[in-house]
């Protein structure tokens, strides 16, 4: 992609900020808004409906059905199906992988990345397509080599494996993207560092690494909730009760006889709450951009 | 200070040898192998029996292969065409309109609003619209009883008319906010200028945003297409936990047929052959989209 550089000539001729804005006081605006919230209010009143009725009591429920707000908040059901599944355990679970991966999964990308954007190694070009591939293989098409493989090497049933793929899946994603973000850094500050007498390994830590922090925060992010919410290999690779992870257990639980509407509530709620700390901790992170890396 | 031997580009090689490594292992080889067993009869315990292409040929006559296929095209466009395109308008909203006139804050706040049903846990997705859906206790058909709509309730999950409509729609709700994250961060490359000057030379909004914004959003625009094209092909947790495929297979798609051969009929040889199938078109397209990016580039 091309930098485009600003015509400077218009500079004297910009309008203050105030006169722009007043320019798009029309009618419309209200029309754009209201069409905003509408789809604000499609997007979150599912997450409403949850909420409403993971505090009720079931008899409560029966008698008032989903969409009146609770007569009185009972934390009940909640209590009830944190202990029924032992959700701390699975907390505690999803919590270790997801951030092995993250950290191990960006630290990977970050080697592949400066070998394949700054170094650009002979036949980077055969390798980002390998990245690109890995990146979009179904993991259908691993599932069973890899089952078998665990298997035979006593992982089968450990959140070892699971790290280890789950790694390797992301960071070819993560090669692929920061490769791009990394082909076009800035060349003066490799110079500069090389000037300076940095060798390879501590030009990567002290120059690029803290340059593309944003973008790597961003990596980090995305790998985190992606592994948190990865449902088909943990489903395949963790069987065993104390191994499961957040989505395993809610999804397996699905359709027990047990689960009526406001422990199905409750349910959906405690796997809500999680993602959606991550999402706040993680929000400014996002807000840096992805490609915020490539310094203009 | 280190004596540098050969070109500028030298000494990087090293450090893709772990990345290199660590694929062999749980890509290449696990590929390899998947590839290879499509070629036999095995039900994952004894000796693969080499049968040359016969899963290939009872796939080619297999219904239900081809109607998960034909799934995954309606899925494309619940999950890659639309959210693209409504995110692109909605990106360029938030970030030339809503940021300029209420304020960058407001602009931030929808999109993370658009962003949170692709925080929440596929299982957790699962279980809120398996239950908003629901025929008889749902709150969508008692929310169109309430409007007086009661004769648009449906058993919305579970009439295999209506399954495949109602996981689109889903799909759609799931996915949206993600091209918006990314074109919004896009944009953040635009020099404000630009606008101005575009501002100045009389362009319209529609102008601008054709002109400017999806010009400089272009590799995300790319980067969102794959890999939102990917994903619909991919799709397997969001249809595992809304119907498991059913009813009577209305929802089916190739990643859980091919997970219904490996582990629950015992077929591997054959859910290998649906899965490299399922490869080879995804490989195809990614070719595809690498070449219409190159061409873009230069």
């Amino acid at each position: 992609m091309s930098v485009i550089a600003a015509p400077s000539q218009t500079d004297s001729t910009v309008e203050p900020p105030a006169a722009t804005a007043k320019k798009h006081r029309r009618p419309g605006r209200w029309v754009v808004l209201a069409v905003l919230l509408a789809l604000l209010l499609l997007v979150v009143a599912p997450m409403l409906v949850i909420m409403v009725n993971a505090f009720k009591t079931p008899s409560d429920y029966a008698s008032n059905g989903p969409l009146a707000l609770p007569e009185s908040i009972s934390f009940q059901g909640i209590i009830d199906f944190w202990n029924r599944i032992d959700f701390s355990r699975k907390l505690l679970n999803s919590l270790v992988t997801s951030l092995s991966v993250a950290v191990l999964g960006v630290l990977l990308s970050v080697l592949n990345a400066y070998a394949l954007g700054i170094g650009r190694v002979r036949g980077r070009i055969w390798f980002l397509v390998f990245f690109l591939v890995a990146n979009l293989l179904p993991q259908e098409v691993l599932v069973y080599p890899l089952y078998y493989i665990s298997k035979e090497l006593h992982l089968y049933d450990s959140p070892i494996s699971v790290i280890i793929i789950f790694t390797v899946i992301q960071s070819a994603f993560g090669t692929y993207l920061l490769t791009s973000v990394y082909e076009e850094f800035p060349r003066e500050l490799l110079d500069a560092a090389e000037v300076d007498g940095a060798g390879r390994w501590r030009t990567l830590w002290r120059v690029v690494v803290p340059v593309s922090r944003p973008t790597l925060a961003v990596l980090f992010t995305f790998f985190f909730i992606w592994t948190w919410n990865e449902f088909f290999l943990p489903l395949i690779f963790l069987v065993s009760n104390e191994n499961q992870t957040v989505p395993v257990a809610l999804g397996v639980l699905q359709g027990d006889r047990l689960m009526d509407a406001t422990a199905t509530s409750a349910s959906a709620l405690v796997g809500i709450l999680p993602a959606l700390l991550f999402f706040l901790i993680f929000q400014r992170t996002l807000t840096r951009g992805i490609t915020a890396g490539a310094i203009k | 200070m280190s004596v540098r031997k050969g070109g500028r580009n030298s000494g990087y090689g090293l450090y893709l040898i772990p990345g290199v490594l660590a694929s062999l292992a749980v890509i290449v080889v696990p590929l390899v192998m998947t590839v290879g067993v499509s070629f036999t009869k095995w039900n994952g315990v004894g000796d693969p029996k080499w049968i040359g292409f016969d899963n290939y040929t009872r796939l080619f006559h297999d219904d239900l292969f081809w109607a998960s296929f034909g799934h995954i095209l309606l899925l494309i466009v619940a999950m890659a065409v639309i959210p693209t395109f409504v995110g692109l308008v909605l990106a360029a909203v938030l970030f030339d309109y809503v940021a300029k006139v209420l304020g960058d804050r407001w602009a931030k706040l929808f999109r993370s609003a658009y962003y949170l049903p692709q925080v929440l846990p596929v299982a957790v997705t699962g279980i809120i619209w398996v239950w908003i859906l629901h025929p008889s206790f749902g709150a969508l058909n008692q929310i169109l009883d309430t409007v007086g709509l009661g004769s648009l309730s449906r058993d919305w999950l579970g009439d295999p008319k209506y399954a495949l409509f109602s996981v689109m729609g889903v799909m759609i709700w799931f996915q949206f906010g993600y091209p918006i994250v990314m074109f919004m961060s896009g944009l953040q490359r635009v020099d404000p200028e630009l606008y101005e000057a575009a501002d100045l030379d009389g362009a319209g909004w529609w102008q601008r945003f054709r002109h400017i914004t999806v010009k400089m959003i272009r590799p995300e625009l790319y980067v969102v297409l794959v890999t939102t094209t990917i994903a619909a092909l991919k799709i397997f947790g969001q249809v595992f936990v809304l119907t498991g495929g059913g009813p009577s297979n209305a929802t089916i798609v190739p990643s859980y047929f091919a997970y219904k051969n490996f582990f629950e009929k015992a077929q591997v040889g054959y859910g290998s052959a649906i899965s490299t199938v399922l490869t080879v078109m995804i490989i195809v397209l990614a070719i595809i989209f690498l070449r219409l990016q190159n061409r873009s580039r230069v």
